[in-house]
């Protein structure tokens, strides 16, 4: 094997309470892929920002080499000067701009003083060829799906001498078909001499793409393993991360739903008077006691604008139809009623409508239902403090306190804060979107045995997934929603993946 | 809260309870690093004290001084409480200023024209305040209309008012003799027991010093049964004995002259009144979880349009208490009462450390902002400073700690 084209040596990295990164040492061999894998709150993000300069130089200890030279980056201009570019879970496109606009970012084409607009676009359209993306370089970005917008960013990364392209967690807000085309786009810039670090949580993507697979765990190199050599396998991985083997990544449940029905939507529209079109139409489905209902389809089939607008209709569709709770007519006006009454919804977007990031772990699992901890008004700091003990206990939240800020955690952990509020909250309908979004294997197990005992309790989950093996292994039922409409309802006996496929794209 | 008892190692070494314990110069540098945002304001405070006592020769830390200044303090501070609700939920407030100032004459009005008794026109202008604060409230909340815009109207709107209402009389005297003592009046001595000294005053100052020496332990006790990191004791003992000089200090000073005055014991109560919402109830979590994140607080289910109305008509009633204050203080109504009120409100605001990203500000840090900004124009009266000077220098003042502000919470990601 030739020398590599880089190389972090004996990486430390602290944060106040935390030590994020212990002693890592990390070698990426030019043109190949590269996938970091690990819990959630092992140090794979923070690894790539110090990587990226991101965290600069003297804020870490230990060396970073690049085509054989040590560098000491100061900050994201410096890495991206040298050829690496970083994509962050988090998309950074400005949405209200242009995609050539977004493209050249920070990059501008110049004449002397002004913009060269036409050789911009020009240069854009090369860029998005590269990635093969067709789409008009003068859209908005705000105006394209989120698999779009992910090419974009890639564009936009390829728009400079890339030499080490980074994503983190690139196709967790992707669906399937998204998700395979970056695949494919990331093997063909393999071909071309691209080196790719990737970070993934979804091992089947990671097994088919990888040449190589670096573990974290704790903030250490566990381990390093070879593709080419068989040795990345599913159980292999989740052993290394886990430090544990799991064989079956759903458990069992013990319970049957019964037969009482808790929810039912009948005949359901909905009209988004600022997009100007009826988002949903003619909705008719039902959950019972003790159920978990998956509800399958393609990113913006509408699935999240449902749940949105039966859950008081914070967006302020205009609705029609009807719902029944517990047989009683339910006409939430707003969240806070729906609550009341037994109905939760956990958001599929955790950093723009979930947390509160700048508040710290425990003021936000106790957010959704602080009156529970509260007498006349005033909240009880200690069963506040009990509360979120709880729940970080129950969900294994990675945090060195309750008290640390929620901005502070790690992705997934904060995905777990979101379920924590929720959990809090206990309702008789929880509607989870996207709930394992972000979380690796082994929490995944841990919430879905959480939603196992919650159903054997006698609530009934609804759960929105775009993971078509985490929709069949714990649904009692499937919803397939396409543009809007439910296209198709599989007793989970007789759904698979290419049925509900068929439906969804129907 | 970050106080770390690990000495060695640079500040980000992780949280250790087992090392031996630290020097105690070293452990005070971190903990005042770690914390100097939270203190920042404190120590602001002081060395602008320290400076004005110097430059007149003592003159500003007198006991007439210090009761005056704090007097003066009075209706910015309780309009920069208010300020700062509204602040933290994302929004502004314009109108405020020429809001206190019509109301100010309303109660005037009231009482010289139509001779109505105080006890009625006081409740009857506050309430009016809170109305007129739901009034600017309802197209910020309903309809989405920007709070700058919204307000700005309102300040047009009572600006004019306030002229209309005075058009015939100009200045407007007042003679009832309670209502001017709010602004101008000192609690009454029971138990004199040496001349020049007001007992009640130290009397009050020593509890409020036992309350707060009660309520640190109290905190510290409670921290620690859930092994939350804590000061070091020694630490923890400066920080008692510091706060409860200052304490002493100030209750010394104003006992020396008139005693407490009514408008500090509104302003203290007001202050402790909106702390304890903020801090203890739900309420007040809902306003910081509204100026976080309004999106995530609405599907947490809290009403984040009638979060806005209240923060609204509470900042349109302490107006209106900021307008009784400043009446009283001058006996009189004029056409010109309120002019810069609001921007001297969001100044105290912003320099007792309100972030304009919403979310983030104190009550406390407010009253602290306020009498920042008053002592400033004090001190520089006392001087004798060309007004136009004066300007410049609040202006610096107000940049520099919202630089400072802006400068330290960056590091502290
Ligand atoms: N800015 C920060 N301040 C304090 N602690 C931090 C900060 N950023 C990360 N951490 C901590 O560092 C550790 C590693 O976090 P990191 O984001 O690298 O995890 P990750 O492996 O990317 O996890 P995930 O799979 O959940 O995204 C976590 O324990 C996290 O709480
Ligand atoms: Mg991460």
């Amino acid at each position: 094997m030739d020398t590599p084209i880089l190389e972090m040596r004996n990486i430390t990295k602290t944060f106040p309470g935390v030590k994020a990164l212990k002693d890592v040492s990390f070698q990426v061999q030019k043109g190949e892929i590269h996938c970091v894998v690990g819990e959630n709150g092992a140090g794979k993000s923070t690894l790539m920002k110090v990587l990226s300069g991101v965290y600069p130089f003297g804020d870490y200890s230990g060396d970073i080499l690049f085509e054989g030279q040590v560098q000491k980056f100061t900050s994201i201009r410096d890495s991206e000067h040298a050829g690496i570019a970083i994509i962050y879970q988090e998309l950074a496109l400005v949405p209200e701009l242009k995609v050539y606009e977004n493209i050249f970012l920070g990059n501008e084409i110049k004449n002397r003083f002004t913009i060269n607009w036409n050789e911009t676009i020009k240069r854009a359209r090369q860029a998005l060829d590269k990635v093969k993306l067709d789409v008009n370089p003068e859209a908005k970005v705000k105006d394209l799906g989120v698999g779009k917008q992910q090419l974009v960013e890639i564009a936009k990364a390829l728009s400079r001498d890339t030499k080490v392209l980074i994503l983190d967690e690139p196709t967790s807000a992707l669906n399937e078909s998204d998700s395979e085309n970056l695949l494919h786009l990331l093997r063909d810039l393999k071909v071309h001499g691209v080196t790719c670090i990737m970070i993934s949580h979804k091992l089947k993507e990671v097994i088919a793409i990888a040449d190589r697979v670096t573990v974290l765990r704790d903030g250490q190199t566990v381990i390093t393993l070879d593709a080419h050599k068989g040795q990345v396998t599913e159980t292999v991985l989740i052993k290394h991360m886990v430090g544990r083997e799991i064989d079956n990544i759903y458990p069992v449940r013990e319970s049957k739903p019964s037969n009482e029905i808790v929810l039912e939507v009948k005949d359901w529209n909905a009209y988004d008077p600022q997009l100007g079109r009826t988002i949903l139409r003619d909705v008719n489905f039902n959950v019972k006691k003790g159920e978990i209902v998956g509800f399958a389809g393609l990113m913006g089939s509408g699935r999240t604008e449902l749940a949105l607008s039966l859950f008081g209709n914070a967006k302020r569709y205009r609705v029609n139809g009807e719902m029944f709770v517990h047989g009683k007519k339910a006409n939430y006006t707003h969240p806070q009623y729906a609550i009341q009454d037994g109905v939760a919804y956990s958001t599929e977007d955790r950093k723009a409508a979930g947390l509160i990031l700048i508040q710290d772990v425990k003021h936000n699992i106790s957010l959704a239902n602080l009156r529970a901890i509260a007498q006349r008004g005033v909240v009880n700091e200690n069963a506040e403090i009990q509360v979120a003990e709880k729940y970080r206990t129950a969900l294994n939240i990675k945090t060195p306190s309750i008290e640390q800020k929620v901005s502070n955690l790690s992705g997934g952990n904060q995905q777990k804060v979101c379920l924590g509020k929720w959990l809090f909250v206990n309702p008789n309908v929880l509607i989870l979107d996207e709930p394992t979004r972000g979380i690796d294997v082994g929490a995944k197990f841990e919430i879905y045995s959480i939603m196992n005992k919650l159903v054997e309790q006698g609530m009934s989950i609804i759960m929105i997934s775009s993971e078509l093996p985490e929709v069949l292994g714990m649904s009692d039922r499937v919803y397939i929603v396409s543009a809007g409409r439910i296209t198709g309802e599989l007793p989970i006996q007789e759904a698979t993946q290419e049925k509900i496929m068929a439906l969804a794209t129907n | 809260m970050s106080a770390v008892n690990s000495p060695n190692a640079g500040p980000l070494s992780p949280v250790s309870g087992t090392q031996a314990a630290p020097s105690f110069l070293a452990s005070l540098r971190r903990v005042l690093q770690e914390n100097i945002r939270d203190y920042a304001m404190f120590i602001a405070l002081f060395l602008i004290m320290a400076f004005f006592t110097y430059t007149t020769n003592g003159l500003f830390l007198s006991s007439r001084n210090i009761a005056n200044l704090l007097n003066q303090t009075g209706y910015i501070a309780v309009l920069a409480v208010g300020m700062t609700l509204v602040i933290i939920i994302r929004q502004i407030d314009l109108s405020v200023g020429f809001l206190s100032g019509f109301l100010g004459a309303l109660a005037a009005i009231a009482m010289a024209k139509y001779g109505l008794p105080v006890w009625l026109v006081i409740p009857m202008v506050l309430v009016l305040g809170a109305i007129a604060g739901l009034i600017t409230a309802y197209p910020i909340a309903r309809l989405g209309i920007p709070s700058f815009v919204a307000s700005l109207a309102g300040w047009l709107i009572y600006r004019g008012l306030l002229l209309v209402v005075l058009a015939g009389t100009g200045t407007v005297i007042i003679a009832d003799e309670i209502f001017n003592a709010i602004g101008n009046g000192y609690l009454p001595d029971f138990l004199p027991i040496a001349p020049g000294v007001h007992t009640i005053t130290i009397l009050l100052g020593v509890l409020a010093i036992i309350f707060y020496i009660w309520s640190e332990f109290s905190n510290r006790g409670k921290k620690q049964a859930y092994n939350f990191e804590v000061l070091p004791m020694n630490l923890f003992v400066l920080k008692l004995v510091f706060v409860t000089a200052i304490l002493a200090g100030i209750t010394w000073i104003l006992a020396g002259y008139n005693g407490l005055s009514w408008t500090v014991v509104i302003m203290l109560i007001v202050v402790g009144v909106y702390h304890f919402i903020t801090t203890q109830t739900v309420l007040g979590r809902h306003i910081y979880a509204v100026g976080g994140n309004p999106e995530a607080a609405e599907l947490s289910g809290i009403n984040v349009r009638r979060i806005i109305f209240i923060v609204f008509a509470s900042m349109g009633f302490l107006a209106s208490l900021s307008g009784i204050l400043f009446a009283s203080r001058l006996r009189s109504a004029t056409p010109t009462a309120g002019t810069l009120f609001e921007l001297d409100a969001i100044a105290a605001a912003y320099i007792g450390g309100v972030s304009a990203a919403g979310g983030v500000g104190t009550i406390i840090g407010s009253l602290i902002g306020a009498l920042v900004y008053t002592s400033l124009t004090n001190g520089m009266n006392l001087m004798q400073m060309d007004i136009a000077y004066q300007y410049v220098i609040r202006g610096a003042v107000l940049a520099i700690a919202v630089i400072f502000d802006v400068m330290t919470r960056n590091r502290a990601k």
